[in-house]
């Protein structure tokens, strides 16, 4: 009986393996991905399954024919022996072949995951509380990467959209058919950069620098999406990694756009602001950026985050809370802000929080300010 | 009969006492270390429970020595027990082997490893672009962070007072030897005088030590807070210092129970446990003179 | 070297009455007694931990905790679970079981057994109360990574710190006197290769625990002084590395999982010929094997690092050395299932959650060979593939063969038959339970779910619900057990001194219920 069901619930599993759509509708599989890494990735995978599984038949099916057979209420007799060399030595010696022929496509694929050489492309990539930077060496382009998921739905108050958890407000893009290397680092605790995808997963430690590489073949340009793989603190489930692979041409144009935008920015803030447009503004930086610290209504959380409600850095001197916020409280969890918001939502936000939840101070902090705090 | 019997003790008030003076202990200790690094100032609740709990400790732990000198005088202890004592020594002090193993690690490990990387050397080089300015040397004078952490300004010579304590520790371990040997003949004068001696030189090296811990945070900015080159030199060393502040009262207060005419040549594995620590807390600082203070 | 127990008051009069006889006692089944109650209370709060992880992931969504709990959840679910059910549970056994096998009148060192017991409530009290302060309870993971354990750690960590170290001393003064009395007080003629495979495997994890236990407390000493004192040991800045940490870590935290599985394969070891009424199948090959694997176990501690950014040659060493371990383990999967071969079966519960053990345990180990391949491992690393395999030998691994012990032996410690029937349908409910719960876990995991979220893509809902329900399927299997055990107390079901038809050592030749005393005479072994 119990060999049969056995049998049958193994077909429908190997099944579901084998063939590869069903897989992939069902979300059972690794992914084989889009690089020749992540391919070899895959096989062996799949390699180290199936042997496991025929040994698994093998050992499984002689302990099921001993169930069936040699069952006490079929008459069994106990036989006596208990001991062979010849039988030990035989379930060394095997393992260990086997063991071997793992041993060598891993290697192989090891040795060319480590290889980073030759890249045209640097990125260096920080992972912060909970965001990443991508940092385009030798360009002018450096941004953050945040959540882009409304909390709405995530506490259940408004429908799931289709990425849900896995989209952000910018994405990280890079060129097909190029070599692209990461120089992968943390500004507080340990992250993990991850696209499955690519095959491309490593942690971010702070203070240190780990490389990795990735090489999109030109014709499989899109999205790709991953999630931060080391627990990092409250909103570790909070922190997706989005790639946009583009051809080279799109990658060139995707350049020179960033740094048109970031100068009509500079400019942007010289202009003038009412107390409104800047209160409106400053909500939505809180909302994004420092609710996930000091709670949606400034009430803090624990005894790590304090609440801004009734603080005294925002009640108290503007230069002061300026300055916790584009330079944050070393040695905290409380981050330099300066290079993440631009001088209009740096100033939107401390007039929000200076003037929100009954702080009322009646203060307007102008992007000029921040212009000044920052050249300090 | 007695001597051939496995001596099973009655139920007894002792462990339960050791383990509520160690919860107090460390819940104590916990409040204490929280509320000073959240700022606050002098005596506090955890200092209380911090203290009972040391008083608890102190009187169960002396009952129970008391009480296992006063059954081993009584003949309770077979040879068979004296042998479970002696496994249970020698495994606890592998167990001490272990704690001090993993601080050796770390220092081998950021000398080998996370220094050179920071530096960048080796395989993680790439990481010096975090840290420009940053040179790696051994002893590290210069911490990565430079001036934000600044490291020590000197380092302790290991040819002034660290040779002394070698030789301090070494001729403890001799003299500690040649107390047993005089155990072994009942020549209880001479054990005295050599125990004595023993404990004078562990004393001596506890003084000495403290110095160089004064010398260190006053004279030369090598603090717990002066980057890792301070914390694996206080941490390898300060554990150390507990272990002969530790071992030289074991040893003083069996001396205390030679003058009072305990052990006898054949039965003297209080003695003889003290001695095995010893050894070991000898051994350990051989290791610190050439990998914290030479190397 | 005959052994008479002398003792006073309580000695050949059994126990004193009361709530002092437990506080107090020095008998290795008191205290083994006090170890199983304390593990099991463990394994319900750990258990419900688990519940409420799996109630938040039924769907998508933050639906009933909040992220910073559920962190606080997953972290005091893994301690409480590795600290506080399975490592007690093994030391419970070994206190019952270790004195009767090898025929002795109590432990070694009687005391300090309890003194090893009473640190335990203690510990963990203060441990699960940082639930209920201010700053919360440790919300870092089992693992406690650094800095997110120091820098950045709620103030609870201090009193962690002090927890863990309260454990170790525990651990530690258990596993000498454990050690003690295998190699001090075995009767006449019990031979190192004659002592039954748990003793055997107790042996070697007792050494595992005191080479391992004191790693720990360095590293969490190291913390402590990260936190309040300045030092920079996971601190780059300082010329620290975070890696460093993990590296410690992991040098006792791989040790670590075969403390917990090394007696479930003793224990399994004893049940296995019994029901198969034939003698085990390469007795000297398992002892053997079981050294090889706590040999091999100090030196394959980095595969959980694989991503964390090893030098290549590193990355190989312990990619290989990882692979090795199949060997061994596998060594005593064959001999377990050839002891079974032309055997004369019977499936009272102890053997089936025992031949659980082996299919189950085995798919586990499947699972942590494909981790152990580097490569594959930056796929799996941190996803619920890694939370698939560990469940698998520790669930249906450590805690099943737990739970086949307590069967086997239970009439032995009350003198009473459990209810077979009952028996059976615990069984079945946790066999179906488990695999519903932690089956699925493979496919998210491989679908790329990382670990440790309160919260989840939308492609990753249906499995997620499968296994919550499985969850709840399998906890509430477990009240079944605790009814079963209390009713196997209180009743009246009367077992023989052998108890099984099969079975085979020194416990059976004692009366059920064992005297108070085990061995006064040591017996004769031939
Ligand atoms: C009881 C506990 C236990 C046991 C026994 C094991 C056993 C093994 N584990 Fe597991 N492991 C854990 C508990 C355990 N593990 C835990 C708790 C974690 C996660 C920690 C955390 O991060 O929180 C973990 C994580 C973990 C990782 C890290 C994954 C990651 O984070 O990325 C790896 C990687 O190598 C690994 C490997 C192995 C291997 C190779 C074995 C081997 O011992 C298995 C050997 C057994 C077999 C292989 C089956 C039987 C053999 C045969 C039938 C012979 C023939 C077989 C072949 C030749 C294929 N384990
Ligand atoms: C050591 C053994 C062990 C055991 C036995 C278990 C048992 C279970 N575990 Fe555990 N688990 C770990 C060790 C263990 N786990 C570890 C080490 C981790 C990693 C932690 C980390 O990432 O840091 C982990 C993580 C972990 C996760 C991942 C969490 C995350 O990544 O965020 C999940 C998720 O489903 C989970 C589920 C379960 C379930 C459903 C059970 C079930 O088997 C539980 C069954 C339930 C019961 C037995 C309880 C019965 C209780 C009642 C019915 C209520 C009555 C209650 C009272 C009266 C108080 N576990
Ligand atoms: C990762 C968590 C985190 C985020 C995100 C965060 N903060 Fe903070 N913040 C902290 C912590 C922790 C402190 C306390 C630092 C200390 O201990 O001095 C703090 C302190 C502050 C203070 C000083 C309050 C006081 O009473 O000391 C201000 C003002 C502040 N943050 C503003 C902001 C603003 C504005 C943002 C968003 C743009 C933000 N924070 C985002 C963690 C965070
Ligand atoms: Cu960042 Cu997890
Ligand atoms: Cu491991």
């Amino acid at each position: 009986m119990i060999s049969r069901t056995g049998l049958r619930l193994s077909s429908v599993i190997t099944a579901m393996f084998v063939s590869q759509s069903a897989a992939a509708e069902w979300g059972l599989n690794m992914p084989q991905g889009v690089t020749e890494v992540s391919q070899s990735i895959y096989d062996l995978h799949m390699l180290i399954f199936w042997i496991c599984v025929w040994i698994g038949v093998l050992v499984f099916g002689v302990m099921f024919y001993s169930i069936y057979k040699h069952r006490k209420s079929k008459g069994a007799e106990p036989s006596k022996f208990h001991e062979s060399l010849t039988l030990e030595l035989l379930w060394t010696a095997i393992p260990t072949l086997i063991l071997i022929l793992m041993a060598i496509p891993a290697t192989s694929t090891l040795v060319k995951m480590y290889d980073a050489s030759d890249a045209q492309i640097d990125i260096k990539i920080t992972g912060y509380q909970w965001k990443w930077e991508y940092d385009y060496l030798g360009e002018d382009v450096r941004f953050f990467s945040n959540l882009a998921t409304s909390k709405d739905e995530i506490y259940n108050k408004q429908e799931k959209g289709e990425n849900y958890l896995l989209e952000v407000d910018r994405e990280m893009v890079i060129p097909t058919g190029v070599k692209v290397r990461f120089l992968l680092t943390a500004a507080d605790v340990i992250h993990a950069w991850w696209v499955p995808e690519f095959a491309v997963k490593k942690d971010a430690i702070p203070g240190y620098v780990n490389e990795m590489w990735v090489n999109v073949p030109v014709g499989k340009e899109g999205i790709y999406r991953g999630q931060c793989a080391e627990l990092c603190g409250v909103d570790h489930g909070f922190m997706p990694v989005v790639v946009r692979a583009v051809s080279q041409d799109d990658y060139r144009a995707w350049l020179a756009e960033q740094v048109a935008a970031k100068a009509a920015e500079a400019a942007a803030a010289l202009g003038d602001f009412s107390h409104e447009e800047l209160m409106t503004k400053g909500a939505e930086v809180y909302a994004s950026r420092c609710a996930a610290c000091h709670g949606q209504n400034g009430e803090g959380m624990g005894t790590v985050f304090p609440a801004l409600k009734d603080s005294a850095v925002a009640l108290g001197d503007v230069q002061k809370h300026i300055d916790v916020v584009l330079n944050g409280t070393p040695g905290t969890a409380m981050q330099a802000f300066a290079a993440q918001l631009n001088d209009v939502e740096l100033a939107a936000v401390v007039t929000f929080e200076r003037n929100a939840w009954g702080n009322d101070t009646g203060d307007t902090v102008t992007p000029k300010q921040i212009i000044d705090a920052r050249n300090q | 009969m007695a001597t051939s019997s496995y001596y099973v003790p009655e139920s007894s008030r002792l462990p339960i006492g050791t383990s509520i003076g160690l919860i107090c202990l460390a819940a104590g200790a916990g409040g204490m270390m929280n509320h000073s690094s959240a700022g606050g100032e002098g005596w506090a609740l955890p200092h209380l429970v911090f203290f009972v709990g040391a008083l608890i400790l102190a009187a169960v732990l002396y009952n129970w020595f008391a009480k296992v000198i006063t059954e081993s005088h009584a003949g309770l202890y077979s040879a068979q027990m004296d042998r479970s004592f002696r496994w249970g020594m020698g495994w606890f002090i592998f167990s001490e082997v272990m704690f001090f193993a993993a601080f050796f690690g770390a220092l081998f490990y950021v000398r080998q490893w996370a220094g050179p990387w920071l530096g960048g050397e080796g395989d993680k080089g790439v990481s010096h672009m975090l840290w420009p300015d940053f040179v790696y040397s051994w002893p590290m004078f210069n911490n990565p962070a430079g001036a934000d952490l600044p490291g020590p300004n000197a380092i302790i010579d290991p040819w002034h007072i660290p040779l002394l304590n070698t030789v301090l520790l070494i001729s403890s371990s001799v003299t500690v030897t040649f107390a047993h040997h005089a155990l072994r003949i009942m020549d209880r004068t001479r054990v005295i005088f050599w125990l004595a001696a023993t404990v004078i030189l562990g004393a001596v090296f506890v003084y000495y030590q403290i110095l160089e811990y004064i010398e260190a945070y006053q004279d030369l900015g090598l603090t717990l807070d002066s980057g890792i080159y301070g914390s694996t030199f206080f941490m390898l060393t300060g554990f150390h210092g507990a272990h002969v502040t530790i071992g030289a009262f074991i040893l003083f207060v069996i001396l205390i129970r030679i003058i009072k005419g305990h052990f006898t040549p054949e039965q003297h594995f209080g003695f003889e446990a003290a001695a095995w620590y010893w050894h070991f807390v000898d051994m350990v600082w051989i290791g610190l003179f050439f990998f914290v203070y030479i190397l | 070297m005959t052994s008479v127990v002398t003792s006073h008051e309580d000695g050949h009069h059994g126990p004193a009455k009361g709530l002092m006889r437990w506080v107090l006692t020095t008998n290795h089944k008191d205290i083994g007694t006090m170890y199983l109650w304390f593990s099991f209370t463990m394994l319900l709060i750990g258990g419900a931990m688990a519940l409420i992880i799996r109630a938040e992931l039924f769907e998508p969504g933050m639906q009933l905790i909040e992220p910073e709990f559920f962190n606080q959840m997953t972290t005091m679910h893994g301690l409480i679970m590795v600290f506080g059910a399975i490592m007690p549970a093994f030391v419970g056994l070994a206190n019952w079981l270790v004195p009767m096998m090898v025929g002795a009148p109590d432990m070694a060192l009687p005391r300090m057994n309890n003194l090893s017991f009473w640190i335990l409530p203690f510990a963990f009290g203060m441990l699960i109360l940082t639930l209920f302060s201010e700053a919360g309870a440790p919300n870092f993971g089992w693992t406690f990574y650094a800095p997110l354990s120091t820098t950045y750690a709620p103030s609870s960590v201090t009193f962690f710190i002090f927890g863990v170290h309260l454990m170790g001393i525990s651990s530690i003064m258990g596993a000498i006197n454990i050690i003690a009395t295998i190699l001090n007080m075995r009767a006449p003629g019990m031979t190192l290769m004659k002592m039954p495979l748990f003793v055997w495997t107790w042996l070697i994890t007792a050494y595992l625990l005191i080479a391992v236990m004191p790693v720990l407390a360095g590293v969490v000493t190291m913390m402590l002084m990260d936190i309040h004192f300045g030092t920079s040991f996971f601190n780059a800045a300082g010329g620290g590395d975070p890696v460093l940490f993990q590296h410690v870590f992991w040098f006792f935290g791989h040790p670590e999982v075969y403390i917990m599985i090394l007696p479930a394969f003793g224990i399994v070891s004893q049940i296995i010929p019994t029901f198969a009424r034939k003698p085990l199948f390469g007795y000297a090959s398992m002892v053997y094997a079981t050294a090889s694997i706590a040999f091999l176990s100090f030196i394959v501690w980095a595969h959980h690092m694989f991503t964390v950014g090893l030098p290549l040659a590193t990355e190989l060493f312990f990619m290989y050395a990882t692979m090795l371990i199949a060997i061994p383990t596998g060594v005593k999967v064959f001999n377990w299932v050839s002891t079974m071969f032309r055997g004369s079966m019977t499936f009272e519960t102890p053997m089936l959650f025992a031949l659980a053990f082996v299919v189950l345990f085995t798919i586990g180990g499947f699972s942590g060979l494909m981790l152990a391949i580097a490569p594959a491992d930056f796929q799996y690393h941190d996803t619920y593939f890694v939370v698939a395999h560990f469940h698998y030998v520790l669930v249906p691994g450590a805690l099943f063969a737990i739970i086949a012990g307590v069967y086997y032996w239970i009439p032995k410690w009350c003198g009473n038959y459990y209810n077979e029937t009952l028996g059976k349908w615990h069984f079945w409910l946790s066999f179906i339970g488990v695999n519903i719960t932690f089956f699925p876990m493979h496919f998210v995991g491989l679908a790329g779910m990382p670990r440790r979220i309160p919260d989840y893509a939308l492609q990753f809902a249906d499995f997620n619900a499968v296994a919550s329900v499985g969850a709840f399927i399998f906890g509430f299997s477990q009240l079944l057990f605790l009814y079963i055990v209390i009713t196997t107390i209180r009743g009246n079901n009367k077992a023989s001194a052998e108890v099984w038809e099969g079975a085979e050592g020194l416990e059976w030749t004692l009366e059920s219920p064992a005297p108070y005393h085990s061995f006064s005479e040591p017996p004769e072994v031939k």
